[in-house]
């Protein structure tokens, strides 16, 4: 199973790699995993998407909750949610095609963020399903580069990871 | 008051009460060394390799309630330094290791004598520090004492750029430290106990497993009386032993691979098992689907919640310091008069008898050739089961934990967890320092030794009157012991050929060495030994090098399928 997992750690030099190093030294998967600071610049939040049964699940969890520099953890896909990834696609963009990845662009909810005369980029924002299947509906001939943030995650309403 | 770094490190040691650190120096710690050589509160142990010093810091604090202390440099000081703190890792042992680092403007450019030691350590300490700021020096120090011994224990490393040892500032040691992000739970959770009191008190069959959670954390008394008020079958893993006293006829032995037939017959058959500061590690419950295959309700109390449902899933897990928990649950089981079946307890009883009976632990003795077993029944006695020990690795470390029966805790230290090769005799050393005048054996083997025989200066050095009894079988004798059952007898590179004679090396360091050959001269070696009170006395026991170690659980097997002698095999 899927989960997605959210973390608040301290905004300390070598945080972020206790985290990766505890992933691979247990043999867990990461998915994607990003991290930027908050609001609060003594805290970084982290957002893992994992995968494995739930007792592993569990253990990723109690041994992240274990590692020091972690404030809080919460798995953010146990209850409604919301999630997010940016993705910045490059594509070629010549003859008919340019007039056929502005529509794409458009169908998707995308922006055209940067032109040339042969190319463009596409800003998109969405699930991952939805980047997927916008990759999935242009001609991958026509993708030259594609670089994606990897989720954030925020549980709804009333659900908040706060200390 | 403003210090130097330096200054500062030496005055938080003195602050934490630290007796002795267990160093070695190199540049990046001159200034620090410098700073111990003006004062004489700590005192400082030099050793022969860092290895040691971590090891002899890992007994120190295994054997006293204390968090050991180790100084190392950078590069090759701290690489040397990675096999103690893995060893106190998987113990969960509290020390604190400083080491030094270089300048921090030269951190990153592949200075000399620089590795990423806050890397290479991370995967094997409960938490590590590199201080680049000198204001922060004192806080973290205070930080990694108090992580090192709270919650789960374990190794805290702190590593100190040289130019941080120089830089001046003002110096307070804070008294208190609070970490958001890091709080222990000490208290089990009432409901869970009194789920757990009650499992307890329905049991049938009942059985108390418990590990060296209840050393560490000084749970020992309280688990003698919740033995005796419920007069159930208990059992200590090989971290745990003195845990319960071993001449307590409720005790049935270490369980798990080399561990009594009865302990394991009872932690497999038993309907209802209460674990205790333990782990359900492999070397225990062997195969762990095999295990869960009897039906069974499980209470596992222990201070880490990523033990609990980690190799074996639990019904009641309490999370809670194992002391504290103990003492609520021996306070729910006082406050009422609800007590266990008498009956079906007396019949689990017979049936744990009759697997005793079978004396897993018997051996034929010889009066040809010394029998390991032997050699530790008779320390055991020599030192009327008082003496601390300390062990190495392989089958002396089994026959040790088999024979010599511990009825305190602390008084048995032996690497389980990373199973290291060269502990005993830097171990010894610090438990010898932190009980001087208190009888300390060091049982090893020829093999393990020379991993840390260098140490034998040291103790020369420190005048550490340490008993090193060697069970000498010119084989690394586990290994040997496996080729023979699961490699065809193809003994491929467990041999020893060209060995020193142990003796003459005992007495080169300026010691007393002495070859033991005849079964009839053991006990009289082992007393001349411990009468030497002042001298450090080397037991070169020539044993039977074809001996195993038996009863023994085979790799994948389950625990109710044992073999007890060759004859099983
Ligand atoms: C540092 C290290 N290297 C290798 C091993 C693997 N190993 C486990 S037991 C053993 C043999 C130990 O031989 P010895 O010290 O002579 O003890 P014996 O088993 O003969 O009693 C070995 C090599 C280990 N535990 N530690």
């Amino acid at each position: 199973m899927r989960h997605v997992l959210s973390l608040l750690l301290e905004n300390e030099a070598g945080a972020l790699s206790r985290v990766s190093g505890l992933f691979s030294s247990r043999g867990y998967n990461i998915e994607s995993l990003t991290v930027a600071p908050t609001e609060d610049a003594s805290m970084s939040r982290m957002t893992i998407v994992t995968s494995g049964s739930d007792e592993v699940i569990e253990q990723i969890t109690k041994q992240l909750n274990k590692l020091v520099d972690v404030v809080k953890v919460v798995d953010v896909s146990e209850a409604p949610h919301i999630e997010r990834e940016l993705m910045l696609v490059k594509v070629r963009a010549l003859g008919a095609a340019r007039e056929e990845m502005k529509r794409m662009s458009e169908i998707f909810r995308g922006r055209i963020i940067d032109v040339t005369d042969s190319s463009y980029v596409i800003e998109l924002t969405g699930t991952q399903e939805k980047l997927d299947s916008f990759l999935g509906a242009i001609e991958s001939e026509l993708i030259l580069e594609t670089v994606r943030s990897g989720v954030c995650g925020v549980g709804r309403g009333d659900r908040v990871l706060k200390i | 008051m403003v210090l130097t770094g330096a200054e500062i490190v030496v005055r938080c040691l003195q602050e934490e009460k630290v007796e002795y650190l267990f160093g070695y120096p190199g540049g990046s710690v001159l200034f620090l060394y410098d700073e111990l050589f003006k004062q004489d509160k700590v005192r400082h142990v030099l050793v022969r390799h860092e290895q040691a010093a971590v090891h002899a810091a890992d007994g120190y604090a295994r054997s006293t309630e204390k968090v050991g202390v180790a100084l190392v440099t950078s590069g090759p000081g701290a690489t040397n330094a990675v096999t103690g703190i893995a060893t106190a890792y998987m113990d969960s042992i509290p020390i604190v290791i400083i080491s030094g680092q270089v300048p921090t403007a030269a951190i990153g450019l592949d200075a000399f004598q620089e590795v990423d030691t806050v890397g290479i350590t991370r995967p094997c300490v409960k938490h590590n520090f590199l201080v680049k700021d000198v204001r922060e020096l004192a806080a973290t120090l205070k930080k990694a004492f108090h992580i090192a011994r709270t919650g789960r224990p374990g190794p805290v490393l702190v590593d100190i750029p040289k130019d941080v040892t120089a830089q001046r500032c003002e110096y307070e040691y804070p008294e208190k430290v609070s970490l958001r992000s890091y709080n222990p739970v000490v208290k089990g959770h009432s409901g869970q106990i009194r789920k757990a009191v009650q499992l307890l008190l329905e049991a049938r069959r009942p059985m108390i497993y418990t590990g060296g959670g209840v050393v560490l954390s000084n749970a020992a008394e309280k688990l003698a009386k919740l033995g005796r008020l419920l007069g159930f079958p208990v059992t200590n893993t090989l971290m745990g032993l003195g845990g319960y006293p071993a001449s307590d006829k409720q005790f049935v032995g270490m369980p798990g691979m080399h561990g009594t037939y009865e302990a394991n017959m009872a932690m497999h058959y038993c309907d209802v098992l209460l674990a205790v500061g333990a782990r359900f590690d492999d070397r225990v419950v062997g195969n762990a689907e095999h295990f869960m295959q009897e039906p069974r309700k499980i209470i596992h109390v222990d201070i880490d919640p990523s033990s609990i449902s980690k190799r074996v899933k639990v019904d009641v897990p309490v999370v809670g310091d194992v002391g504290d928990v103990l003492d609520e649950m021996i306070a729910c089981l006082e406050a009422t008069r609800e007590r266990p079946d008498a009956e079906h307890l007396a019949l689990w009883w017979r049936q744990i008898e009759e697997w005793r009976r079978r004396d897993s632990l018997g051996y034929k003795n010889s009066d040809e050739i010394i029998k390991p077993q032997f050699v530790v029944q008779k320390l055991w006695e020599v030192t009327g089961g008082d003496a601390f020990v300390a062990t190495d690795v392989g089958q002396h470390q089994m026959w040790s934990a088999q024979y010599y029966k511990f009825n305190k805790p602390r008084r048995w230290v032996t690497s389980g967890g990373l199973g290291t090769m060269g502990f005993g005799l830097p171990a010894a050393m610090g438990i010898q320092l932190a009980h001087p005048g208190s009888p300390v054996a060091c049982i090893t083997g020829e093999g393990s030794i020379q991993m840390c025989i260098q140490e034998l200066s040291t103790c020369k050095q420190y005048r550490l009157p340490i008993k090193v009894l060697s069970l000498n079988n010119r084989y690394l004798g586990m290994v040997r012991q496996w080729q023979e059952i699961f490699h065809g007898n193809r003994y491929s590179e467990s041999y020893m050929d060209s060995l020193p004679d142990f003796a003459k090396l005992a007495e080169a360091y300026g010691h007393v060495g002495l070859q033991v050959t005849k079964p009839g001269d053991v006990e009289g070696a082992i007393r001349e030994a411990f009468k030497r009170k002042d001298d450090l006395v080397f037991l070169d026991f020539q044993i039977d090098p074809t001996e195993n170690v038996y009863p023994m659980i085979q790799g994948g097997k389950g625990l109710n399928e044992m073999i007890l002698s060759t004859e099983d095999l």
